[in-house]
């Protein structure tokens, strides 16, 4: 974990309002591990002070990528920032996916609209290829699949508005598959809260392993502010432990899913 | 700064940075707020600890603490609101988690205590007092975020005089008060503070705050309300200092949403001995080295070879 000033290499729309945000960052670039997460300081913003989250999406040679959604003033912001800007970045941070071994179970990988950009080192590196299920609202929603394909996963994609793939959840055609065979699976997931739950419930069912991202609100990203907390199974019970530190991947049997938000 | 620096030009032998919290001496006057820097260890791999003047480590009570629901904390204008509940290990925690690295620093670390009793205070000063190596114990008698002990102590001379009594007749480290902003005038609290045994005083703690999501009409809290900090509050946390000045010849700590070396010497001036960085350090992690280095700047350009000139030396004529 370093923190560095990166000069933006490109920050590009890619479907609606999601963009692509290049930045060259070498230290951060070459120990960046599947799962992890930039802490961005966005320079335009006067009057909001704090970073910003963001997975890494690739990490190649001296750059690292991010995919994000202008949700709010701070990816707004970001999103106006252009090739030759600079900003502040801590990274990489936390603790991500592990990555399967070769010969062991085949990696189903779940996500939910940006979500999918966080999963992409691990099909990257993982020995073994296995398969993706992404969903999205609409069409705009479904990211980056064609960099999965080239990388000989394969790739189902769900809109809940029928627009592109199969119409309705993701979890549906996940479930799908599983009850085809559950055997020797691991789920990996990232996506919005709801759809982690329902994934933890799916992989309970069928009582394959799921290792899944949690997308928490964060301040300072290193583990002091403790804002980004969920609740975590321990031997007495539960406590709070941070998504920036612990996680942002957790054992979804470990989530205490009855207090999560 | 008025003046140009380059590197380099900042070392100057004669000039005296270091000053004193009772019986113990900082290197220099800039530390690290509690509750913004962990307990020291999350820090260090992005800046080097050992060129602060201290830290603060997140309050502590004996037993180890859940903390609030979250949402927890919400951006605010040059700000931010935080309702964390104070979570944290416990004493025993503290000290088998974090302790041996704490010690293993050349710079003291200053222990931020609370509890829910005034017993309790006493216990976890006698704890920290017992256990060797510990720089200070700051009292927080301030926080409000959470329903019993913190600001209660804070807000009533009476309970506040019990509170420093209790921990002063079971401890020699220097004992430093975090008073509440949360009250008419600051100046009762610091005087009880003073005559109680107290060392030091830190203020300011954060300000009582809300903030709504006007979709949901939620607040942007579970906790519904929170602590408010940041630059936003800084010019009322230097009227803080500058009143409890007037009042008391002990030390004081300002704090209170300092940015920049700028920040820092308007507190020296407002009448605070040294300064701690608080929120700043979640947004630049760096900000108290660069404060450190802007001050001996400051120093520098305007011809003066100590610090504790400063302390105090606003202009009022």
């Amino acid at each position: 974990m370093v923190e560095r000033t990166a000069q933006i290499i490109s920050n590009e729309r890619d479907t609606d309002a999601y963009f692509r945000l290049v930045l060259r960052a070498p230290e951060i670039a070459r120990a960046t591990q599947p799962g992890q997460f930039l802490h961005l300081r966005i320079p335009p913003l006067r009057e909001a002070l704090l970073r910003r989250p963001f997975s890494i999406f690739q990490a190649n040679g001296e750059t690292v990528s991010v995919l994000y959604k202008t949700i709010g003033k701070g990816t707004d912001a970001l999103a106006r920032m252009g090739a030759g800007e600079e900003l502040s970045a801590i990274g990489p941070l936390g603790h991500g996916f592990t990555v399967p071994a070769r010969g062991g179970e085949t990696p189903l990988l779940v996500a939910g609209g940006y979500g999918m950009a966080a999963m992409y080192l691990l099909a990257e590196r993982s020995p073994q290829k296995g398969m993706v299920f992404v969903g999205g609202r609409r069409r705009v929603d479904i990211l980056c699949e064609a960099e999965f394909r080239k990388l000989g996963w394969e790739v189902r994609a769900t809109t809940e508005d029928g627009s592109y793939g199969e119409k309705g959840m993701v979890t549906q055609s996940l479930l799908a598959e599983l009850k085809r065979d559950s055997g020797k699976r691991k789920l990996f997931a990232c996506g919005p809260t709801a759809m982690l739950k329902a994934v933890a419930k799916i992989a309970d069912e069928f009582k394959v392993p799921a290792e899944i991202s949690m997308d928490e609100h964060m301040c300072c990203g290193v583990g002091v502010c403790l804002t980004c907390v969920i609740p975590v199974k321990t031997a007495s019970g539960w406590e709070y432990q941070r998504t920036c530190t612990e996680g942002p991947v957790f054992d979804s049997r470990e989530v205490m899913w009855e207090v999560a938000r | 700064m008025k003046c140009g620096m380059r590197n380099g030009e900042r070392e100057s032998p004669k000039m005296n940075l270091s000053v004193s919290i009772g019986k113990l001496t900082l290197q220099n006057p800039v530390m690290v707020a509690s509750g913004t820097f962990g307990y020291g260890a999350e820090y260090a791999r992005l800046l080097d600890l050992n060129q602060l003047g201290a830290v603060v480590v997140k309050g502590i009570r004996l037993s180890p603490v859940r903390g609030n629901p979250t949402p927890r904390t919400a951006e605010v204008t040059s700000g931010m609101l935080n309702a964390i509940g104070l979570q944290g290990p416990g004493v025993d925690g503290f000290i088998e988690k974090y302790w041996s690295f704490l010690k293993s620093l050349r710079v003291p670390a200053i222990i931020n205590i609370w509890g829910t009793t005034v017993e309790e205070y006493a216990e976890v000063a006698r704890r920290f007092g017992d256990l060797g190596g510990v720089g200070a114990l700051e009292l927080n008698v301030s926080c409000p975020n959470i329903k019993e002990g913190g600001a209660q102590f804070g807000t009533d001379p009476k309970l506040l005089a019990r509170v420093v009594a209790a921990c002063r007749k079971v401890t020699t480290l220097p004992l430093i008060t975090k008073l509440s902003p949360n009250v008419t005038s600051v100046v009762p609290y610091a005087l009880v503070a003073e005559a109680e045994g107290s060392d030091a005083l830190s203020i300011t703690n954060s300000f009582p705050a809300m903030a709504i999501d006007i979709e949901s009409r939620r607040p942007k809290l579970a906790n519904v309300t929170g602590g408010l900090t940041g630059p936003c509050i800084k010019p009322i946390a230097i009227k803080l200092v500058w009143d409890a000045r007037r009042a008391v010849k002990i030390p004081i700590i300002g704090m209170g949403g300092i940015q920049c070396a700028a920040d820092a010497i308007e507190f020296l001036l407002a009448g605070a001995n040294a300064v701690a960085i608080g929120t700043a350090n979640f947004y630049e992690p760096q900000t108290a080295l660069a404060v450190i280095a802007g001050i001996q700047d400051y120093l520098k350009c305007h011809d003066i070879t100590d610090i504790r000139e400063l302390t105090g030396a606003v202009r009022l004529s």
